[in-house]
């Protein structure tokens, strides 16, 4: 909360890090470019998480937030022929509105009640995929989503999405206008009412801030980005399945904001970089790979329960104490 | 039709009752004292009236209108707002912070707001306010500190400032000096007399601290096992046989 790192030493990196987002395509293969794009969309997922956290409601039905905004799309586009357009925004629409049907009962719990009526909620929305085959398709899901695609060919604004640079492009868009948007709503007058309510829920409630109403509605928000995510998800992979919506996948996401640390924004976009990067580099590993992340976690927890955002933090005071110097906040 | 009015309040806690049909009424301006020994139900009545518990019978009136049952947020909306008796406050952030952050009723709370537009002018008037409610109660100097290193007697009075911040017309201290030595007391009882006298907001206080209490009150109501047992100005309080009964000798009323 102190204001230290005020606007101009952090924009200089955020500058730098879209610029070689940017720059990307330029030197990397279409198969990483793709890895790329996927990776721009768990961004958007973990940064949305993160401000879920801030109320202390750690979800566990996130990743099926982010399904229903890809079936959502994926049943708009293939189904009914809707335009990308119309498609996005709708599946957002969507996913806010299962995301407050789910937070109305989950709203009466907290903690550890809160944890498992989430995953129950969560489990029983990837059933309903499962087992309804109109309109989701059952086990083998919605497959040849349409790509999406910017006028006609002919047209001279066509934009082609099957190339994978543009969709790339198209991606890094949506994630910088969400981290944007999420940035302010987190140094937000809204924004510091949620960290109230993890800080002291009763004191929330006696200055007048309806605490039911406030994490309700963090739920709605965060929701609409894990349906922005979804989407962007639909139309990148072209077909998504049940199995795409596994525990194990919430699992990873929790990983990446363990590892980041949620207590400022930054910590989250750290956590899901350096574990993207460790899971192409464990590709090797294959099935070991589960038992890394699991050993990842458990090493974070016990080391660095913060996670890596308070790595510089304590270098910092580590050779500050070396010259004899307290800290200064 | 007063101010503020308990009629035949009743809590239950399946059979135990806390509360057993409690009358108050609360002139407007007035410092009232709710006190009783320990177990008498205070703190009871004290979450009852304030819509932390809703009473199993009888109602809770303010400016005519029933607010037992409502939720605390919307009490605190019409102007009726509670302390607590612990140092509750937002750790992380600092003294001023805390206190815009209680000026939550009066701010712009939009979505949309949030997103585009940060510094407007009502902030502005909110910064202006919560500095000027931060100086009225002697806190200016730690103003930039985070509240987790304030002083228990510090953190309490900040309690009172995030409190006054939502421009409330009836203030409710849950045992204001509870777990202060004797000078950060008479501080908080000099703050008190003076939220009362300079901005006229009416108090009740729950308290367990007789000096406080005699000093500061100008009637006091008495609970024992979860009844009224005495109700007046504090010299009949302290001569009432009752009371001094229930307090077990009459030289611990006046310690």
């Amino acid at each position: 909360m102190s204001k230290s790192n005020s606007s101009s030493f952090i924009w200089l990196p955020v500058v730098i890090v879209i610029g070689l987002f940017c720059f990307a395509p330029q030197v990397v293969s279409a198969y990483r470019l793709e890895l790329l794009t996927i990776f721009l969309i768990n961004v958007i997922l973990a940064q949305s998480y993160r401000l879920m956290t801030t109320t202390g409601d750690w979800t566990l039905c996130h990743y099926i937030l982010m399904g229903v905004g890809a079936y959502a799309t994926g049943i708009l586009a293939k189904k009914f022929g809707v335009p990308f357009y119309a498609a996005m925004p709708l599946a957002a629409v969507i996913t806010v509105g299962v995301s407050l049907i789910l937070a109305l009962p989950l709203s009466r719990t907290i903690g550890f009640a809160f944890f498992i009526a989430s995953f129950a909620l969560g489990e029983f929305i990837r059933h309903v995929w499962l087992k309804f085959h109109t309109p989701f398709g059952g086990a083998r899901g919605v497959n040849g989503i349409p790509k999406l695609e910017i006028g006609q060919q002919g047209d001279w604004y066509f934009i082609d999405f099957w190339d994978s640079t543009n969709f790339y492009f198209f991606t890094l868009i949506f994630t910088v206008l969400a981290l944007l948007v999420l940035y302010r709503i987190d140094r937000s007058r809204v924004g510091n009412a949620w960290k109230s309510i993890y800080a002291d829920s009763e004191l929330c409630e006696s200055i007048g801030i309806n605490v039911t109403r406030y994490r309700v509605l963090i739920f709605c928000v965060a929701g609409f980005f894990a349906g922005i995510a979804g989407s962007l998800l639909a139309y990148q992979v072209g077909s998504i399945d049940p199995h795409n919506f596994e525990m194990v996948e919430m699992v990873y996401l929790i990983i990446w904001v363990v590892v980041g640390g949620v207590k400022t924004y930054w910590g989250p976009l750290i956590g899901v970089f350096s574990m993207s990067l460790v899971f192409e580099l464990a590709r090797p590993l294959q099935e070991w790979r589960p038992l890394l992340f699991g050993l990842i976690l458990i090493l974070f927890l016990v080391f660095m329960p913060g996670g890596l955002e308070t790595l510089l933090p304590r270098i910092k005071s580590f050779f500050l104490g070396l010259v004899g110097k307290k800290e200064v906040r | 039709m007063s101010f503020f009015s308990v009629k035949g309040l009743s809590k239950h806690f399946g059979g135990l009752v806390a509360n057993n049909s409690i009358d108050l009424d609360v002139e407007k301006g007035e410092i009232r004292g709710v006190i009783g020994p320990n177990g008498a139900g205070k703190t009871t009545f004290f979450n009852v009236v304030s819509g932390f518990y809703t009473p199993t019978s009888g109602t809770v009136e303010f400016k005519g209108k029933v607010i037992s049952g409502l939720h605390s947020s919307k009490i605190a909306k019409l102007g009726a707002v509670r302390t607590f008796q612990r140092a509750a406050l937002f750790p992380e952030f600092t003294v001023l912070e805390n206190v815009i952050i209680a000026r939550h009723l009066n701010a712009d709370t939009s979505l949309l707001n949030a997103i585009f537009r940060h510094n407007t002018k009502a902030e502005a008037g909110n910064l202006a306010r919560s500095k000027e409610i931060i100086e009225f109660l002697g806190l200016k100097d730690e103003q930039d500190n985070l509240a987790l290193n304030l002083s228990h007697g510090h953190q309490r009075v900040l309690g009172v400032a995030m409190a006054l911040a939502t421009e409330p017309e009836l203030l409710m201290l849950d045992e204001p000096v509870a777990g202060m030595n004797s000078s950060e007391k008479a501080v908080m009882v000099g703050l008190i007399k003076k939220i009362r006298d300079t901005w006229g907001i009416t108090v009740l206080l729950v308290e367990h601290d007789m000096k406080t209490v005699m000093s500061l009150c100008d009637k006091i109501t008495v609970l024992d096992f979860g009844e009224k047992l005495a109700e007046g100005l504090p010299e009949e309080i302290i001569n009432n046989d009752k009371v001094i009964e229930a307090y077990l000798g009459a030289d611990d009323i006046v310690a």
